[in-house]
């Protein structure tokens, strides 16, 4: 009889078999593996689609008045003193007189003159517009649709994502519309988050781990409610925000006690301190992990040469987890700069012109625009979000990197 | 026995009746243990048998496993390393450790040694002590030109050696040593020997090994330790090497050194 259970031979149909289920199953599990990330790609791809064949797109506009029959060149290339004349020609007394009260015209910039002539005299309407899939598919139907629907408007091509929409501050005519508000917004929002996050996440989580007694009973809990934390949805951050630093700290937060006049406590601050509340936990944790993850020889190595606990963490523990905890830092950021419900509870203006001065100014953030342009009926609000979503993108990828060469940087100088 | 007296005022530290817990279990119990200065003192035994645990506890290093305490005393120069005003501290920086696997800092061979030095308040030109530690751990000729690089690019050998000389520049005066050579190569091992038997000169070694030619060829007094039946540490025999490996006293140091045992 055999006498092994795998077979007699090397060459055994016996061993044959059971060796080629083993690779079988093997194979499946590899082509399940496969498929899961080529889904995710997938989504992310048809994702990235959408938004960038919205961000261009054919737009048909209406002026009231058309700028080639306002002069015999393009707009842009008058000089001020054009402009200046082409608004008193083309405005009621009494406009151009408030207009020039607010500030007087004649020393106004020439990229000032240019808007005011667009807003007042020009007033281009966006009536429809087609998303450069749509122009490619539909294009017949589509120029019929206009030459009958809108026969005293043109269809323009339009790039919205642009260093115009970059640079230009929020506009209730979408045509005219920039991000540059938002965008400091959110990163004024990002750096108040930072400067408070970082060092109480990273401070907590060397308590925790290299001071706490983790077999007394109170620190098990103060672990067990942080790992709760991080799963509690943002808007209960969000109405904590609104209670605590809104309300109750509205003496503060406001910039009333500094002698900031107006007592608002829906700051950029109670945004800030808002945001760095709700990524605490995930900052914590991540620090944990990254100083878990220290080994003991070297806490060992530093006693033994007679440091204090101070300069064991300091000198040897910090350095050496510094890259891990920056990873952490950076998805905890990831999360924050796309936050959007608690910020709205907070209360960020979905409607503001001027640019966040300082941290008790009124804000708001690219994902609140993006909220908000997303939730009107027109076509052109979605090409405007669309580029709004493409720098929210940017933004966060040149954060990440700034992070990842800081963290390359400090990794590189403790291998 | 007039050699006796001579060795008593030569006596840097002494474990009295030493019994070292961790929490309710007893590792280690009733070590009477005299250690003499400028010698290099070996422990031997069997796996589990407290050694290290007896070490560790010299310079409070295993105040960092919780649950331990000790009974009895320790008394270096006299005075109990134990006692409530003392700073477990300054006691390691008296009395410096080696560890099993090396362990140099991730971090410049320079800044290895110099580290310790400058924490504990070191005033003197830097340059120099890097210099005169690295020489006396026989290590300065091997990476004198490469000061500014990283201590891991060095072998295991020479970590090694490199944390010895990290351990000198901190000027102890015993340096215990917890099996150094365990995770080297007979060659590296050889040379860590010889830098013992170098260094006893002017420091007092304490060395925990598994290898026993290792205990023979390099300490000047053994001691043997073993457990009991309720797995306690405890120590059998402790006398002069060549004693312990030729007439032992004790039926089990015997034992276990004819490889009968352990």
């Amino acid at each position: 009889m055999n006498s092994n259970p795998y077979g007699d031979a090397f060459e055994s149909s016996q061993r044959k078999a059971i060796l080629s289920q083993r690779h079988r199953t093997g194979k499946i599990w590899q082509v399940f593996f496969l498929s899961s990330t080529v889904i995710g790609l997938i989504a992310l791809v048809a994702l990235l689609l959408t938004v960038l064949d919205k961000s261009f797109s054919y737009v048909v506009i209406e002026y009231k008045v058309d700028p080639a029959t306002l002069a015999n060149k393009p707009l842009v290339e008058l000089s001020n003193a054009e402009l200046v004349n082409l608004l008193e020609t083309n405005l009621s007394k009494n406009r151009f007189r408030t207009l020039d009260r607010a500030n007087t015209l004649t020393t106004r910039s020439h990229e000032d003159l240019l808007n005011l002539v667009y807003e007042n005299v020009v007033e281009p309407r966006a009536l429809a517009s087609y998303s450069m899939s749509q122009w490619i598919f539909d294009n017949p139907r589509i120029r019929a649709e206009v030459a009958d629907k809108y026969p005293q408007a043109k269809l323009e091509f339009r790039a919205w994502i642009s260093g115009s929409f970059l640079i230009d501050p929020l506009s209730g005519n979408p045509l005219q519309a920039g991000v540059r508000t938002a965008l400091l917004g959110s990163l004024y929002l990002i750096l108040i988050t930072i400067v408070v996050a970082f060092p109480v996440g990273v401070g907590s989580a060397i308590y925790l781990e290299e001071y706490a007694d983790k077999t007394k009973w109170y620190n098990r809990i103060i672990q067990t409610n942080i790992d709760n934390l991080a799963g509690v949805p943002s808007i209960v951050y969000g109405i904590i925000g609104l209670a605590i630093f809104v309300r109750t700290l509205a003496p503060l937060t406001s910039g009333a006690f500094f002698g900031n006049e107006d007592g608002n406590g829906r700051t950029i601050l109670s945004a800030g301190l808002t945001m760095a509340l709700l990524i605490l936990p995930v900052l914590i944790i991540n620090s944990q992990e990254a100083i878990r993850a220290v080994p003991n020889s070297l806490r060992q190595a530093s006693y033994g040469l007679g440091g204090t606990k101070w300069q064991t963490i300091w000198n040897h523990v910090l350095p050496y987890a510094l890259p891990g905890i920056l990873t952490g830092t950076i998805l905890a950021i990831s999360r924050a700069i796309g936050e959007t419900a608690p910020l709205i509870i907070v209360g960020a203006a979905t409607f503001i012109t001027s640019d966040p001065t300082g941290p008790f100014s009124k804000f708001t953030a690219l994902p609140i625009q993006i909220y908000n342009w997303t939730t009107r009926p027109q076509e052109v609000y979605r090409n405007i979000a669309a580029a709004a979503i493409l720098i929210l993108m940017i933004t966060l990828l040149s954060l990440n990197a700034t992070a990842i060469l800081l963290r390359n940087r400090f990794s590189r100088r403790h291998a | 026995m007039t050699s006796q007296t001579n060795a008593e005022n030569n006596i840097i530290i002494q474990a009295q009746d030493l019994s070292i817990y961790y929490s309710s279990f007893r590792a280690v119990k009733n070590v009477l243990l005299n250690i003499e200065r400028y010698k290099i003192t070996a422990i031997i035994g069997p796996s589990g048998c407290g050694k290290s645990t007896v070490l560790r506890a010299f310079n409070r290093m295993n105040d960092f496993i919780h649950g331990t305490h000790i009974d009895g005393r320790i008394l270096y120069h006299g005075q109990d390393i134990y006692a409530p005003d003392v700073d477990p501290v300054q006691v390691r920086q008296m009395i410096g450790m080696v560890f099993q696997k090396p362990n140099p800092f991730p971090k410049s061979i320079y800044e290895n040694i110099a580290w310790g030095a400058r924490i504990n308040g070191y005033k003197g030109n830097m340059d120099d002590l890097v210099e005169s530690t690295l020489q006396s751990a026989a290590l300065w000729d091997e990476v004198k030109n490469d000061l500014k690089k990283s201590a891991l690019a060095l072998s295991g050998g020479q970590q090694q050696r490199l944390c010895i000389a990290r351990a000198l520049a901190v000027k102890p005066e015993i340096i215990l040593m917890d099996e150094p050579c365990s995770a080297l190569d007979p060659i590296a091992t050889l040379k860590i020997e010889d830098l013992m038997r170098e260094l006893s000169v002017k420091y007092t070694i304490i060395i925990v090994t598994h290898n026993m030619q290792q205990a023979a060829r390099a300490s000047d007094y053994t001691a043997f330790f073993t457990m009991d039946e309720d797995r306690a540490g405890l120590m059998v025999e402790y006398g002069d090497t060549s004693q312990i490996f030729t007439r032992p006293h004790d039926k089990r140091t015997e034992d276990y050194i004819t490889g009968r045992f352990g």
